[in-house]
């Protein structure tokens, strides 16, 4: 008896989601409809944005489409881009690569031909070959992953943030030149990400011949204690730790390695440059440095689109707001430019057309790659993070 | 001598952090012979318990060991309904199944509570209140163990112990030892199986709850993924120490922990997991069930 309550009860909710799910599907499809019509229309330029909407990485992805919202909304109160309305189409991918080739091939198969986007490499990587074959351009505001420019396989894409190998010397450079250590030990999580950092830094430190890398390894990401490789690193004799990853593993090596003593500098990477870290790892987060994509504070362009931010959605702009800002901006200049919006005309003004954007003043080099945009230091101070002059 | 002596007691913390959620992996797996995948995810439930009842009383101004002991209890409360609820929906009607049925059900459970608190609490990382307190005596030792350390370590010892003695001498101890051993027997003369199981799952639930509040407050922070990861290591020391044995899940984790933080140490940190693993093939390959447990035929 007992048991059969339980399995209505069971029935009962799995039902209710049921019902849940198919009321969401349907409304998502009805708002599709309209976009579906509009390439056929030819009157509406569709920009995709692609990324982590949802999931425990959407922090990182939303921003993004924010700003290609307020650059779209700008466009259209001139009157679109050539006559055409700026449409924003956003598409979820949770920064997970299987994802990611979905959102691809569904931008693709709706006729978009500009997509900003995706925010992770692992992301980028895998729905770029996608774009590649239906000649769409695209453009991400984040994804920092070497060889997405520097490989040349993809010409079709473009991005306004530097990339990990500038962003390890950054902070290699910042270590031995600004904190004058001599001894490093260079951590990373085994990630393509957290790894491509530490393999660029330990490569930058080496060359420049003015510290010693006294110890290079990997940690596993997600494991509750890293005491062994923290009395490794003091066993070492480092005065500074070089850390490639994200924010959970940083907060618990940071925190634990106070634990146990070991106050030496901290420098990391732009994956730990988030408001998280410093709730996690709470008053052991101070003093902490981090590279991140340079934001100029007395830059025009990012003040006015911050205050539009602010307007528009109540709120200050997040991760990446810069950047998706100047994709949008970049890449709707450049099909005003080339007068439509046909795929070799559009790659050639962006590598041709400087733009004023909260980034600065780009355009691109032959590899993709934005001229001009780099990493600066910043250091936690009392709970949040700050330039490091 | 000191590195060493620094990697003993690393070691043996993390071990026992393993241990303490092993323990009740193994003590579900020894009475009803059901490897409870959902075991993580009540020790994730648990954790954010103990945080959503730390962070009241936080702003209410109590001392830390209070709101410790407080946090423990509603969390341990929470848990353990979880746990009967679970079993009563999932495993209870597939208990004349293959075994391969009740399985599935327990990965779907895992999955459906992972998912649960992802949608209802937060994808994000959440900072665990550091409950324990750094206690003065502690301090000349705090290059080789902290307080919340020594917390986990004396916690899985006692419960393990508690266990044990359960176990062994009261009247419910000898109801599951008969459950285990023969179920339909121990119907017939006269045990509650039904009740039996239920309490083995409320007593899991309850040890993966102050595993989920300790180690919480150890690490500094949780998100809704952290049983699937804590659930993976703690079901290798359990079969590492024989699955169904309550001292061997003890010594299944600290091997686990001694090796980890060993093969960081001498080695590399790149091949932590490898070496780990490597133990884990290499002791199962001579003694197929585990450090301490029974050698049995099989039922298939």
């Amino acid at each position: 008896m007992k048991a059969k309550w339980f399995v209505t009860v069971l029935a009962v909710a799995l039902a209710g989601m049921l019902a849940v799910g198919c009321g969401e599907k349907k409304e998502e499809k009805k708002a599709e409809a309209p976009k579906q019509e509009a390439p056929a229309a030819a009157k509406k330029l569709v920009l995709g944005v692609a990324g982590a909407q949802s999931g425990d990485l959407a922090s990182y992805g939303l921003p993004s489409v924010n700003a290609a919202k307020l650059v779209a909304k700008e466009w259209n109160a001139k009157g679109g881009v050539n006559g055409m309305m700026v449409e924003v189409l956003p598409m979820d991918d949770q920064c997970k690569p299987e994802l990611a080739t979905n959102a691809a091939t569904k931008l693709v198969s709706e006729k978009v031909s500009l997509v900003i986007g995706h925010i992770c490499s692992g992301a980028t990587k895998a729905a770029l070959p996608i774009y590649k074959d239906a000649k769409v351009v695209v453009m991400s505001p984040s994804a920092t992953s070497t060889e997405l420019t520097q490989s040349g396989s993809y010409p079709n894409f473009f991005r306004t943030i530097s990339y990990d190998l500038i962003q390890g010397n950054a902070a290699a450079n910042f270590a031995t030149g600004v904190l004058k250590v001599k001894k490093i030990a260079v951590i990373h999580d085994k990630g393509d990400y957290g790894k491509g950092f530490a393999e660029s830094g330990q490569k930058s430190i080496e060359e420049g011949k003015l510290a010693k890398v006294v110890m290079f390894e990997g940690i596993t990401p997600g494991g509750v204690d890293y005491s062994a490789v923290i009395q490794k690193i003091k066993a070492s004799g480092a005065d500074c730790v070089l850390f490639g990853g994200y924010y959970p593993e940083a907060s618990k090596i940071v925190v634990q390695m106070h634990k146990k003593g070991l106050k030496i500098a901290f420098i990391t990477d732009d994956g730990v440059k988030d408001d998280t870290f410093i709730k996690l790892a709470g008053v052991d987060a101070e003093g902490v440095y981090a590279t991140g994509p340079q934001i100029l504070a007395d830059n025009e362009v990012f003040k006015k689109a911050a205050a539009e931010h602010e307007k528009e959605f109540g709120s200050a702009p997040g991760s990446f707001f810069a950047q998706g800002y100047a994709a949008a901006q970049t890449l709707l200049n450049a099909v005003a430019k080339a007068g439509s919006t046909d795929y070799d005309k559009v790659v050639a003004a962006l590598r041709s057309e400087y733009v004023e954007t909260p980034v600065g003043k780009i355009k691109f080099d032959a590899k993709g790659d934005a001229e001009g945009v780099s990493f600066s230091v910043y250091q936690v101070k009392d709970g949040k993070y700050v330039l490091v002059k | 001598m000191e590195y060493f002596l620094q990697l003993f007691l690393g070691g043996l913390s993390r071990g026992s952090v393993y241990a303490l959620i092993a323990l009740g992996y193994t003590m579900v797996y020894g009475i009803i012979e059901l490897i409870n995948f959902a075991h993580g995810e009540i020790y994730m439930i648990g954790a954010f318990m103990g945080l959503i009842v730390a962070g009241v009383l936080t702003s209410l101004g109590w001392p830390a060991l209070s709101i410790l002991a407080i946090a423990l209890i509603v969390a341990v409360l929470y848990s353990a309904a979880y746990g009967y609820t679970v079993e009563k929906i999932a495993y209870k009607p597939l208990r004349s199944a293959p075994r391969l049925a009740p399985l599935i059900s327990a990965i779907g459970m895992s999955i459906l509570l992972q998912n649960y608190i992802m949608l209802t609490q937060t994808p994000d990382f959440l900072p665990f209140p550091r409950l324990i307190p750094e206690l003065a005596f502690m301090d000349r030792f705090s290059n080789y163990l902290g307080t919340s350390d020594m917390f986990i370590i004396v916690t899985s010892l006692v419960v393990m112990i508690a266990l044990t003695l359960f176990i062994k001498f009261t009247r419910m101890g000898k109801a599951m030892r008969a459950t285990a051993q023969n179920r339909k027997m121990a119907m017939l003369v006269g045990v509650n199986v039904d009740q039996v199981i239920s309490v083995t799952f409320i007593i899991g639930s309850s040890l993966a709850a102050v595993g989920g509040v300790l180690i919480g407050a150890h690490v500094g922070q949780i998100n809704f993924a952290i049983g699937f990861l804590a659930g993976i290591k703690a079901f290798t020391a359990a079969v590492l120490g024989g699955i169904g044995s309550i001292p061997g899940a003890m010594l299944g984790g600290l091997v686990l922990g001694w090796t980890e933080s060993f093969a960081t140490g001498y080695i590399s940190s790149d091949y932590e997991d490898v070496f780990a693993f490597l133990l884990l093939v290499v002791i199962l390959i001579f003694r197929p069930a585990g450090l301490l447990g029974k050698q049995r035929a099989q039922k298939v």
